[in-house]
Parts: C-alpha cells; structure tokens; sequence
C-alpha cells in the first residue's frame, strides 16, 4: 500500500544513479583542474557515513557463504616483505589457485562456482616465478613496482621498474605516486607521472596506490583519486601497506565515492583496492558492501573490485568451514597462505 | 530470493534476509500473558473500568498485546501514588537518587536488546535504529542525569523540585522520549506520572519493570496507558505541578489551554518543519547521507526531521540527481531485518495522513518522485518519497507530514536561505551544509531554531539542550536548562498570593501618603513611547492617575490594540538589538542607570505621590542598582560548550526571545518596571511594556531617561492602559515571541490561555507577590533564564 496514489509528475524520469552497465576500461582524459577544485570532502560526515554503512547492512546464512566466496574471488593474495623467497611465493600461488579445502567445498556445496583469487601480488623479482606458479589459471600476477613502497626513485628508473615487471609478465601493476605532489598540489605533475607510469604499463592493469595514510586528509584522498583517474589509472589503490594507517572505510568511501563521480563524468568505469590492515571475514563482507551501496553491481567483479591481503584469507575459510560443518575452525587445521 | 542457488547468490550479490530473532521477547510478552495493567504504586494496577486496548505491530497488523485503557481514576490513583511518594523521594540523599538513576541506565543496557525488538515489534521502526539509536541514548540519559541528581543540590542552589510531573509522550521514540522525561524529573527530586502513546505503550511498561527490580521507591514513577482522554486527565489534575508533553501543536496548544488556569509548570517539544539547507561549497555526498539520517530516519516520523531541503541554485540539479540515486538504494521492509532503511509506519491513521498530504503536494503541482524499490505486500509501508519544484507557498512546505517526505526547493544567496529557512511557523531544527565555516556558522545564528546541526543532522546527546522556538515549544530537555524545567526556586512557590498582600500594602501606604503640590508650572502630557518617539494613543482617550487617597495625580494615555500593533511593529524593527554587541548593550544600561541617577530627586518625588515617599526612593535607589545588576550581566550570562561524544563541539548559545511583551507589576512602578524590562533588554530582546496601571505616568519619567540614555528606537516600546485589554491584545498577537505577565491570577491565566495562536512562551508571577525590593527574588539569572532561550548549535571537527 501507499505508492498507489502515487503520481508521477516528472515521468518520464530520466533514470537514476550510475548508467554503468558494464565496465568500460579508462583511456584517462585530459587533467581538469576545475574538477579538483570541485572536491570537497567532509571528514566527519565521511566517518559516521562509513561507521553506519556497516550497521546499516548485514548478510548472513547462505548469502553470507556467497559474499564470502566472492571476496576470495576479488582478491589479491599479496606478500611484499623483505625475507620473500621464491619458495614463498610458490607457496601463496598455490594457495591462490586452491583458496578452499575440498573438505569445504564439499560441505558448502560450491559445485562448478570457479573460487581462485584474482591475482597475486609479489614484488618484480618473482614475478616470473608467480606466472609459472599460476601456469594454467587465469589468476593473474600483479607487481608493486615504481620503487615501491616509498616511490622516490629517480623517475627514469621507476619506468624502468614497470617495464622491466611488463616484460618479466606482470599482467597487473600497482605503482605508487609521489605524495609530495599531493602536499604541493602539482596536479599536473602528479597527471603527468600517472599518465606516464600507464604508458609504461602497455597494456598491463595499471593500478595506481595513493599511499592515502601518507595524504593524511581525505580531501587529498579525493582530490589525488581524480587526478590518478583523469590520468588513465585502471584502479586507485589506497596504500602501500606499510604507511602506519592503511586501508580504512572512510578513504574507501572517499575514493569510492571519486570513482562514481569520474564514472558520471566520463562513462568509464575505473577500479577500486583497499589494501593493508585488512585481515577478517567481516572487514571484507564491511567492503563489499561499500562497494554495492556506493557503486553498484559492476563493481562487485574482480574486473574492478580488489582487495588486497593475505591473511584475510585464512579467516574467509575459517567462515566458510563453519558454514560447512556448523563447527568454529582451527587455524592450523587449515593449509597455510 | 531465498530459493536461489548458491551460484544465483554469488552472482547476484543480494543482501538476503537477516531477521532479528525475537523469540526472547515475544517470551518475555508471553509471561506477561499480553496483558498489561496501569503501573501505579510499584504494582500491576488493572484499569478501574476494566478497558483494554490493543497494541498491534505496524508490520503485520498483528496484536501483540492487550494494553489498559486509563480513566480518571486511574490517573488519580497514580497521582496520589506519586504524591505519597514525593515525601520520602525528596528525603533521600542526591546520592541516593543517583544510585537509583544509576541503576536504571545498567538495567536498561543489560535487558538492551530486548528493549530494541520490543520498540520495533511495537513501532515499526527499524531494529538497526532501536538498538544503534534508540536505547544506547536512552541509557546515555540515566547515566547524564544520575549525574545531576548527585549535583542538585550544589548546582541548583535555592531551587527545588516541582512536585508530582505528569508527562505525556509520543510514538516516534517511545523509549527514548521516556527517559528524555523521567531522568531530568527524578533526577529534580520529583516524582512521576507517565502516559506513553497509545500506539506505543510497551517499552514503558517493560521499563516499568526494571524500576521495580533496581528497587525505585514505589510511586516514584508510575505508568498510565491510555488514548488522548487519558492525557487529558493527567493534563487537568489539580495534583500535578508540572506538565511535559512532547507531540503535536495541536496538543500542545490544548494543553496550554487546559493549564492556563492552574499555577501547572509546562514544558511542550512540539513539530517541526525543519529546513535542511545545502549550499554550493558543501560535501554534497555528505549532504545526501545527511537527508537519509535526516529525513529517512525512523519513516521520517521525527519531530526534527529535515524536512524540507533548501539548495543553492548552482548545485541544485546535480544535488538532486545523486539524492534520487541515493533514495533508490535505501531498503523499505520488515522492521526486524538487520539490513533494512525504512520500516513500518506506526499506524493506519498515520500512514492516511500522509498519504493525503502527498496527495494534496501532487494536485498543488509538486514533482512528485519516488525510486521502484521492491516494497512488502503487506503492512503499513511508505515509500521514499521526493518532491522538487515546492514553493513556500505549498502544503509540503508548511505542514509537518511526519513521514519519509522530502520536498526540496532553491534559493539564491544566503540571506535567502536564512529566509526560506525561517518561513515556518516551526523552529525545532535546522541542518546547515557548507565547507565554510564562516558561513555555516553565520546561517546557523541566523535560523531561528533550538538545535542547528553543521554538517550533520540529528545528533542528539543528553548534556545539549534539546527544544523548539516558536510553535516548536518552549523548554529544553537535556542539559543544565532541561533539568531547570523540572524546578522552581523556592521563594517563589512561597510568595504570597498577590491579592492579599496588595491588602495588606495598601492599608499601609494609604496613611503615609503625600499630599501632590499645586502645579503652577506647565501641563506635563504622559504619552505611549513608541519606536523611540513620544506619541499619542490612538484612541485619543486619557485615563486618570490617582493617588491611594484619590488625588489626581495626571493623565495617563489610553492605550488600545492599534498602539501594541504600532508598538509590536516597531520593537520587531529594532530586533538588530540582538545582534548588537553585549558590551554595547551593557553600556546602554549602565547610562540608562547614570540618567536616572541625575533625575533621581524629581522621579522620586512624583512617584511619592503614588507610592509614597519612602517606597520612591526605594524604588530609584534600587532601580538605579537594577540596571547596573543587568548592564554587569549583559555579557556575562554567557553560553556553554558542551563535548558530546564523539568529535563534536555543541555550542549552547543564548539568544535573545525577539520581541517581548511586559505587563509590569501594579505595586512597584518604577522598580517593578526596569526589574523586568532589564533583563530583557540586557539579552538582546525588544520589548513593547505596559506600565504599572496604578502609576503609569512613571513611562513620561522613563522615556526621557531612554531617550537621553542611547537606548535604540523600537527596543523599549511603553504603552499605558488597562492591563487587561492589552494583554490581551500582547497574548493574541502571533508577532510577540513572549510574554511576561504580572497580575492577578486571572490575568495571568488569561495571558497563557491567549497565547495559543502562536504558541509564545508565557512567564509570570502565577498571581503571587513578587518582592522586587529584597531577597533571592529580586534580581538574578531566574529572570535572565527566562530572558534567553537556548540554541544548540553542533560543530564537527576533524580534517
């Protein structure tokens, strides 16, 4: 009852919301230095926005084991410490191929539902090592690259880096820009350091990190997001995942909420990952969400949703194990990421 | 949806069912055997004529329980059961009461959830707000006011509780209006007679309960449930001190009406039609969230709910695109799903009248857009609803809908905004976006409202002040002035009845009475003091001034409802006297006081002959002093800041009422007069004053000391005649923003009866005596207090 007596006085009514259908790859546009201008960002209406989009919203039972099992699938199973070995990374891209025990695979009743992550993420020297780990999947290897993560190297060289990742086989790059031109407002500097770092990539995904717990303001948050994403970068990222704070729902929301209007603007879509600090099933399920509420559904693919972590995983499969077998899981009953 | 397959869910992505279980309540209905009696005298009371009424879930229509149908006997029991209890409530210590305040906040957390479902199977509203919203506040009030019950007595010096307080609730927030009205009372030392709403009456019989097992006294609170009849029976009787009522205007302004008579305490929290203004700097993503806690919280059925959206031009379109994009996400449905945005509409009545004022919308020409959201099949469900393209003119504009309606206009520059924003009979709450703060906080002082959220909206906190202007209400419930509603000093209540001390003074005047000297000098014409000029009544008629033994002491104007109108136009004129700066104020009066001070000797020996000599002098030594008293006030009596959780800063503020009408004391002329009429002015008001109608000549006296003293034209207007004929006029007229009346009983009674058209404040001396000569009643803040109002205005920081 109640919207019978409606009339419509503004019909036909031009539809609402994003008239994203599909992904449409971001070719970059030449830099607007209006829409920076544009940007304006309040933080505290920003934080209680994110502290109430996770209240506001829950999913549970069998919804809740096919959020869970479409994380999994957006993620980039990540491992960037300095005592990596090739052994190390060999061990992760297994674990990226077979997320899942088939123990609980079975309980859940997955069936043909294709659960792998969507890439790896490994620094340039083993990205040969992860693509023939990978061999035979279409998980895809991803490089941090651009003198990651502080990304002060001499300009020359980090193009270098990216090439050099482009040639080794990286299908993906994560570069990181320099936060300095965000302090100092160089736009252009910034446009043209993205635009570049893309033209490097030929090809390759370009994602590009922000470094938003270095930016500090979500203001730069939003402002740096667009120019990343005038700039042509096929995702923004938040952060490296070793600035002290990396990412949270508030930069979520801001970039999220950057990524709509550049979609708005331009009709393309680019893509959004969290990354660092991401460790439970529940955070996850917490950025999934964002992404349903503030972009909609063509987000929710790993073609331009990532989430970038490890550790997550094994909590993601605890879960799971519990939806299969109605018993709480034991860590080391599950093999190691 | 639930029959999909686990792939179908994958790829889908939806959000699925995720009910509340509310097996634990619906235990806790079932021991009760859905059955509740009245809760008086700390037990289960079954009405006296034995009626039930129904309370039934929004969502399904289901009954959920049988509920009793107060009566006039029942009320009077609870009255008498609270009563008996005041003695023995007031006896225990402030720590005692805090403890038992204490209490309560612990008890309402531990049973926290079950309190949540029930308020939602009760309600409608969504479990997410009851349980997040709702009782977190509801316990954040017992906890802020044991505090105050612990500081009472060294924070309220001089001050004591009013007595048995009946209180009348509404639906939209059963639980948390309750505590909004127990805590400040029992925290006073009063004790309680509730009547939650008839849709809603089950929180507060569950609350009921944990009075009984933190061990509250019996009859400290008592619960009546019932219809509006059983309001009115609380309203009326004679053993209540003091009323608070939230709800409608309407019943707001029967209860004033049905108090007027009485020496009833009343505060009122009313409607609202606030504006919720977005300006082309603001975070306009923000903003949208802002209009979905704003407008989209609890169905929209919040008195403060930001109603009516005012955007700056430039921004309006794409302001409008992204909200109809926003609207189209919000999820309409079961009050208990945990992912749900917009639940059940309290009742039928409810859900017809807003269809009806959409309705109305529509056939004004309206755009009318609502999103296609999968809505239930059944129950009293609403849609999101839009409208654009309002003017001030439409019913959208002006009425209060109650419901998940949003209607939207422009404006063009800030002063308009400010205009729109106050073009309202309402002034509850107002929502101001920009990333200016120099213009966010300028708007903020500019809209005439009791609360102004900046960059945020409905926030709420027990240490701020919650209340309308205008016919929003008077009163404020939270912080140091919501627990002033609940008490009174004591002088006051003591002071005599007015009739027989003016007795008394009048035998003793009389004898002492000087004798007037022929006047051989030129004829001394006492005009009305009109916006700073001398002028002649209307009517064109006098009255005549005589001495206590008769003598003509002169010729008074007669004022009549053409010279308030003139006067009321003039003090609004003046109304930058509000803005002007405390110290300037202050100087005024303090040259006010040095002018009076020259003409001491001649007012003094004028006011003799009317008061006799020994009362004159009094009266200009102390006026003089009076003036100082509120000239050192001026900018002293100053707001607070209050640090509500989270990043806030909240700004209580005091503002001045507007104008403000006196009708000054009989017995003082001159003191009477500037004890009033001080304070007032030192706040920032206008004031169109009737003087003393035994010795109005005193206004020729006066409007010479104004006119030499820089006092601004229009801030003090003075019109002599019959109080009674010009109150009446003050009280009726919708331009006066409060009222000062002292009298006879019946002149007071008859000012707070009038006052309904626009619901202006009222404050008077209840018929009593007032001593403007000595003691705590002369002078001090109990006048400022009722000089100001108190505007909350909230700040968010944080980069």
């Amino acid at each position: 009852m109640g919207r019978s007596v409606q009339a419509r006085r503004d019909a036909p009514e031009r539809s609402v919301g994003l008239q994203v259908t599909q992904a449409t790859p971001n070719a970059g546009v030449p830099l607007n230095l209006e829409w920076v201008d544009e940007v304006r960002v309040n933080t505290s209406a920003v934080e209680r926005r994110a502290a109430t989009l996770v209240t506001r919203r829950t999913v549970k039972k069998d919804w809740q084991i096919a959020w869970l099992l479409k994380a999994i699938t957006c993620m980039d199973l990540t491992t960037l410490s300095g005592d990596d070995t090739h052994e190390r990374v060999r061990r992760l891209c297994a674990k990226a191929r077979s997320p899942l025990t088939e123990e609980v695979k079975a309980h859940l009743k997955i069936g043909e539902l294709p659960v792998q992550v969507a890439a790896v993420c490994v620094y340039h020297l083993f990205v040969a090592t992860a693509r023939r780990a990978l061999e035979g999947t279409d998980i895809k290897v991803a490089a941090v690259s651009t003198g990651f993560p502080a990304g002060l190297n001499a300009f020359e060289e980090r193009l270098a880096e990216v090439r050099s990742s482009v040639a080794a086989g990286a299908q993906e790059i994560d570069v990181v820009v320099t936060r300095a031109h965000v302090f100092g407002a160089e736009w252009q500097r910034l446009y043209e350091e993205v635009r570049a770092f893309k033209a490097a990539c030929a090809g390759a995904h370009c994602k590009v990190i922000l470094g938003t717990g270095d930016l500090a303001t979500l203001r730069n948050v939003g402002r740096a997001s667009l120019v990343a994403m005038m700039a042509g970068a096929d995702f923004i990222k938040t952060s490296t995942g070793k600035e002290s704070v990396n990412a949270t729902l508030p930069v979520g929301l801001t970039m999220t909420r950057a990524i709509r209007e550049y979609a708005e603007r331009t009709g393309t879509t680019v893509g959004f990952k969290p990354a660092g600090g991401i460790r439970t099933a529940k955070q996850s399920l917490d950025w999934l969400t964002l992404m349903k509420e503030e972009l909609g559904p063509v987000w929710l693919t790993p073609h331009l949703f990532r989430l970038g972590a490890s550790s997550m995983l094994s909590d993601i499969e605890r879960q799971l194990s519990f939806h299969g077998s109605g018993r709480y899981a034991a860590a080391y009953r599950q093999p190691l990421v | 949806m639930p029959n999909t397959t686990l792939a179908e869910k994958f790829h889908a992505l939806d959000y699925g069912p995720a009910p509340e279980d509310p097996a634990a309540t619906l235990t806790w209905l079932d021991e009760h055997k859905r059955r509740f009696r009245h809760f008086i005298g700390g037990r289960w009371h079954a009405p006296a004529d034995g009626k039930y009424f129904e309370s039934r879930d929004p969502a399904t229509g289901e009954k959920i329980a049988d509920v009793a149908q107060g009566g006039l006997k029942d009320v009077d029991a609870a009255v008498k059961a609270a009563r008996a209890a005041l003695r023995p409530w007031q006896a225990l210590s402030p720590h005692l009461r805090a403890r038992f305040l204490y209490a309560l906040a612990r008890q309402v957390q531990k049973h926290s959830r079950r309190l949540a479902v029930l308020e939602t199977l009760d309600n409608g509203k969504p479990i997410r707000e009851s349980r997040d919203i709702d009782i977190p506040l509801v316990a954040r009030h017992f906890y802020y006011h044991a505090g105050w019950a612990q500081l009472v007595a060294q924070e309220f010096p001089g001050y004591q509780a009013c007595g048995v307080v009946g209180q009348i609730i509404p639906w939209n927030f059963p639980l948390l209006m309750l505590a909004w009205k127990i805590a400040p009372a029992l925290a006073a030392g009063n004790t309680v007679v509730l009547k939650p709403a008839e849709f809603t009456p089950l929180t507060a019989l569950a609350f009921a309960e944990l009075c009984n097992e933190v061990g509250l006294p019996p009859g400290v609170v008592n619960i009546v449930t019932g219809d509006g009849t059983t309001g009115d029976a609380l309203v009326v009787h004679p053993g209540v001190n003091k009323i608070a009522f939230t709800g409608s205007t309407e019943v707001g302004r029967a209860i004033r009406r049905a108090t007027a008579d009485s020496h009833k305490k009343l505060s009122l929290e009313l409607g609202g039609k606030s504006p919720f203004v977005v300006f082309e700097d603001a975070d306009l993503d923000s903003a949208v969230e802002g209009l979905v806690d704003g407008i989209w919280l609890n169905q929209g059925q919040v008195c403060c709910a930001g109603s009516r959206l005012l955007m700056q031009e430039s921004i309006a379109e794409r302001l409008t695109h992204k909200l109809k994009a926003r609207m189209a996400k919000l999820r309409v449905g079961a009050p208990l799903d945990k992912a749900t945005d917009i639940g059940a509409i309290v009742a039928p009545v409810q859900l017809q009248r807003i269809q009806s004022l959409v309705a109305q919308g529509v056939a004004e020409g309206a755009a009318c857009w609502q999103p296609q959201l999968p809505m239930p099949a059944q129950g009293l469900y609403y849609p999101p609803t839009l409208f654009t393209h309002v003017h001030p003119t439409s019913v959208l504009a002006q009425q209060e809908i109650f419901g998940p309606v949003l209607a939207a206009m422009t404006f063009r520059t800030p002063g308009e905004a400010v205009e729109l924003a106050n073009n309202t009979v309402y002034g509850l709450a107002a929502s101001v976006w920009s990333e200016s703060i120099n213009l966010a906080l300028q708007v903020a002082a500019g809209i005439k409202a009791g609360v102004v959220w900046v960059n945020s909206t409905n926030l709420f906190d027990a240490a701020c002040g919650f209340g309308g202007y205008r016919e929003s209400g008077f009163g404020r419930e939270g912080g140091g002035e919501g627990m002033r509603e609940y008490l009174e000093p004591v002088w006051f209540r003591k002071a005599p009845s007015l009739r027989a001390s003016a007795m008394k003074r009048r035998g003793r005047a009389e004898g002492k009475d000087a004798t007037p000297t022929p006047s051989a000098g030129i004829d001394r014409t006492v005009k009305q003091y009109i916006g700073g000029k001398q002028v002649r009544p209307d009517s064109g008629y006098s009255f005549e001034c005589r001495s206590l033994k008769g003598v003509l002491l002169g010729e008074a104007p007669l004022g009549n409802r053409k010279d308030i109108r003139n006067a009321v136009e003039a003090a609004r004129r003046a109304e930058k006297w509000a803005t002007t700066s405390t110290h300037n104020r202050a100087q005024i009066l303090y040259y006010a006081a040095e002018n009076l001070s020259h003409k001491a000797k001649d007012i003094a020996a004028r006011l003799a002959l009317a008061v006799g000599a020994k009362q004159a002098a009094a009266e200009v030594k102390l006026g003089i002093e009076r003036l100082f008293t509120y000239a050192a006030w001026a900018d002293k009596f100053e707001g607070v800041v209050h640090s509500p959780p989270g990043r806030h800063i909240a700004m209580a503020m005091n503002e001045a009422l507007g104008t403000v009408g006196v009708i000054c004391p009989e017995h003082a002329p001159l003191l009477g007069f500037l004890s009033l009429v001080a304070p007032l002015v030192a706040a920032g008001n206008t004031v169109v004053a009737v003087p003393s109608e035994a010795y109005p000549l005193i206004a020729g006296d006066l409007y010479q000391v104004f006119d030499t003293s820089d006092v601004p034209a229009g801030v003090i207007n003075m019109v002599s005649g019959r109080p009674a004929d010009l109150a009446k006029v003050l009280a009726e007229h919708d331009d006066v923003d409060a009222l000062w009346c002292h009298g006879s009983h019946e002149l007071c009674a008859m000012t707070k009866r009038l006052s309904v058209g626009n619901l202006k404040q009222t404050w008077t001396n209840e018929g009593r005596e007032i001593d403007f000569f000595s003691g705590p009643g002369a002078a001090g803040r109990w006048y400022l207090e009722h000089a100001y109002q108190v505007k909350n205005i909230w700040v968010p920081y944080g980069e």
